[in-house]
């Protein structure tokens, strides 16, 4: 616990001192109050952060992978990896503890958006439930992308790549749930049932299902433990 | 021709009964895909010894070291720290190891205190161990002034500093430490070798280096690693006497050197004889066994055939040459000019 703390506690305050984070903060809040305001402009607005949340799934693909990319890759490039792994640190305690600072930067982020809420709840009387169920979703869907990001940040030693393959594997889960739109049959469901959309979508309109909740639960932790077999595999590479 | 010398320092039959062994290698090799970076290295640590490796770039000093660290397991061979083999207990053999990377690899962008901290909690040790052996370490590695200054605005004597800090930090047992004096100031580097011995008056050490004199001076015992191979292994006395065996002695001559080369070799007991044409002079390298003190015999020849001697003087090898002779394959002795 001790180390895993010391590893999340020095990226977090990395985090905090360097400007890539929050150049992300600011983009994401920027583009989300963007979504949020979209819905405001009809006649009858309705009082729901729907679209922000939509917008918020869509915007964490290229912004989670942003905020992992430095976390392995960067210890990797500048060789103080070699003394993280050579202290009496388990490598699942390195990938947990780097993930959980990253964790932590979203929740952050996520609490940024809070004024979306207050917002409705001094100008309308919004229903409470889908704002719960969808910053929920909201978190396990940003999980399930960080996780993603350390995998492809422990790979490379590039920060770049780290972060452009990230995207696109997010891409790939993002936009599976499409194809089932274009298939038919039995595949429909099955790539529906992958992809990440279909499993945020019921969050998003006040569902909490224990299903989707396993489901992203289950893309984190694979993630991390490929993470965590990638660091590993210097010890046959 | 002296490939042998003490490679084995403990033969390999008794490998149980030496209770002070701190590090034991036994038939270590690694490959980087299909080349051989170590192959079939067989050595002996003993507990509060001060080893030296020294080879030239790409021998295979810094893979050893990141095998003895536990950083990479090696492909083949097995390596035994204070009796926890380093694959099978790699986090017992990493709580006893203090490692200097050779590229010093540090985070620029934390402070020199929150760095230590942040290695020392690594190293799960105590809040209040970790408060006062930051203020030792920052003492002994002479860092005071510096302790709140950010590591990437620190020269890199200082990171040097830092760098064994964060390797002594937790008083390990055992200190590896690849190329410490690389790319510091010389009045720096006399204060590491300093530091290092100070050190390995109770800690073991092992350190690469490629600078001969350096390794001589600070360590009890030399490895020269050569190609993935150990190709002497001794006390730096010993080595130089046993590797001494030939003296040299460095003579100018006036006189034509295609009649002086023959006749020159023709004197008993010389082994080689080069020639080394400077401008105005002709200068000979006359090489002889050991024990021999042919000065007399080289001088009479010489003013018996007519030649005039110009200079003659006595040049005992020096440890870079021998080192040179070591892990040089091919020894051009006869450059006739």
């Amino acid at each position: 616990m001790q180390t895993i703390r010391a590893v999340a506690l020095k990226e977090i305050q990395i985090y905090f001192s360097s400007p890539v984070a929050y150049i992300v903060a600011l983009i994401f809040m920027a583009l989300s109050g963007f979504f949020f305001v979209q819905d405001l402009g009809n006649p009858f607005p309705e009082a729901s952060l729907s679209n922000f949340f939509q917008g918020a799934t869509f915007l964490l693909i290229p912004l989670a992978p942003a905020l992992t990319m430095r976390l392995l890759a960067e210890e990797q490039k500048l060789g103080t990896i070699e003394l993280l792994l050579t202290s009496p640190v388990r490598d699942w305690e390195v990938i947990l503890g780097k993930y959980l600072a990253s964790f932590v930067f979203l929740l952050f982020l996520l609490a940024l958006t809070s004024y979306y809420v207050i917002l409705l709840l001094v100008f309308a009387s919004p229903d409470p439930g889908p704002i719960y169920s969808g910053y929920l979703g909201l978190v396990l869907y940003g999980m399930a992308a960080l996780a993603v990001g350390i995998l492809t940040s422990t790979l490379t030693s590039n920060q770049i790549i780290a972060a452009v393959v990230g995207t696109g594997i997010l891409i790939v889960l993002y936009a599976t749930s499409f194809i089932s739109e274009v298939v038919t049959g039995v595949w429909a469901n099955v790539f529906n049932q992958l992809g990440f959309t279909s499993h945020f979508n019921d969050f998003d309109s006040g569902i909490i299902d224990s299903a989707h909740i396993v489901y992203f639960l289950t893309v984190t932790a694979l993630f991390l433990f490929l993470a965590i077999r990638a660091l590993e595999s210097r010890r046959w590479r | 021709m002296t490939s042998q010398t003490g490679a084995e320092t403990n033969g390999a039959g008794n490998g149980f009964d030496h209770e002070d062994a701190m590090i034991e290698v036994r038939d270590l090799t690694h490959y980087y895909g299909p080349t051989p970076a170590v192959e079939n290295v067989n050595f002996t640590v003993q507990r509060g010894e001060i080893l030296g490796f020294l080879g030239p770039n790409g021998a295979g000093k810094t893979t050893t070291m990141r095998i003895l660290t536990g950083f990479m397991p090696p492909t083949r061979g097995t390596v035994t720290l204070d009796g926890y083999d380093v694959v099978e207990k790699s986090l017992e053999v990493r709580k006893r190891v203090g490692y200097l990377p050779e590229s010093v690899p540090l985070h620029t962008e934390m402070t020199v205190t929150n760095y230590l901290k942040y290695m020392g909690t690594l190293r799960r040790m105590s809040g209040r161990r970790i408060r006062s052996r930051i203020d030792d370490v920052i003492d002994v590695c002479r860092l005071g002034d510096y302790h709140k200054t950010l590591i990437g605005k620190l020269s890199k004597g200082f990171r040097q500093r830092v760098g064994i800090a964060q390797a002594i930090l937790h008083e390990p047992e055992v200190l590896v430490l690849d190329e410490p004096t690389i790319g510091i100031d010389p009045i720096q580097v006399v204060e590491t070798r300093g530091l290092i011995q100070d050190l390995g008056r109770e800690q073991t050490v092992v350190l690469s280096s490629h600078i001969l004199p350096e390794v001589s001076m600070i360590c009890e015992r030399v490895l020269i690693i050569h190609e993935g191979h150990i190709v002497a292994a001794d006390t730096p006395n010993n080595l130089a006497q046993h590797l001494q065996g030939v003296e040299q002695l460095e003579v100018e001559i006036g006189g034509p050197p295609s009649e002086v080369l023959p006749v020159l070799r023709s004197i008993e007991g010389t082994t080689t004889v080069t020639h080394h044409p400077r401008p105005g002079v002709n200068a000979y390298r006359v090489q002889f066994t050991e024990g021999l003190d042919l000065r007399d015999e080289i001088s009479r020849t010489v003013i018996s055939h007519g030649w005039s001697l110009l200079s003659m003087q006595v040049n005992s090898m020096s440890l870079e040459e021998i080192f040179l002779r070591l892990t040089t394959s091919e020894i051009d002795d006869e450059d006739l000019a």
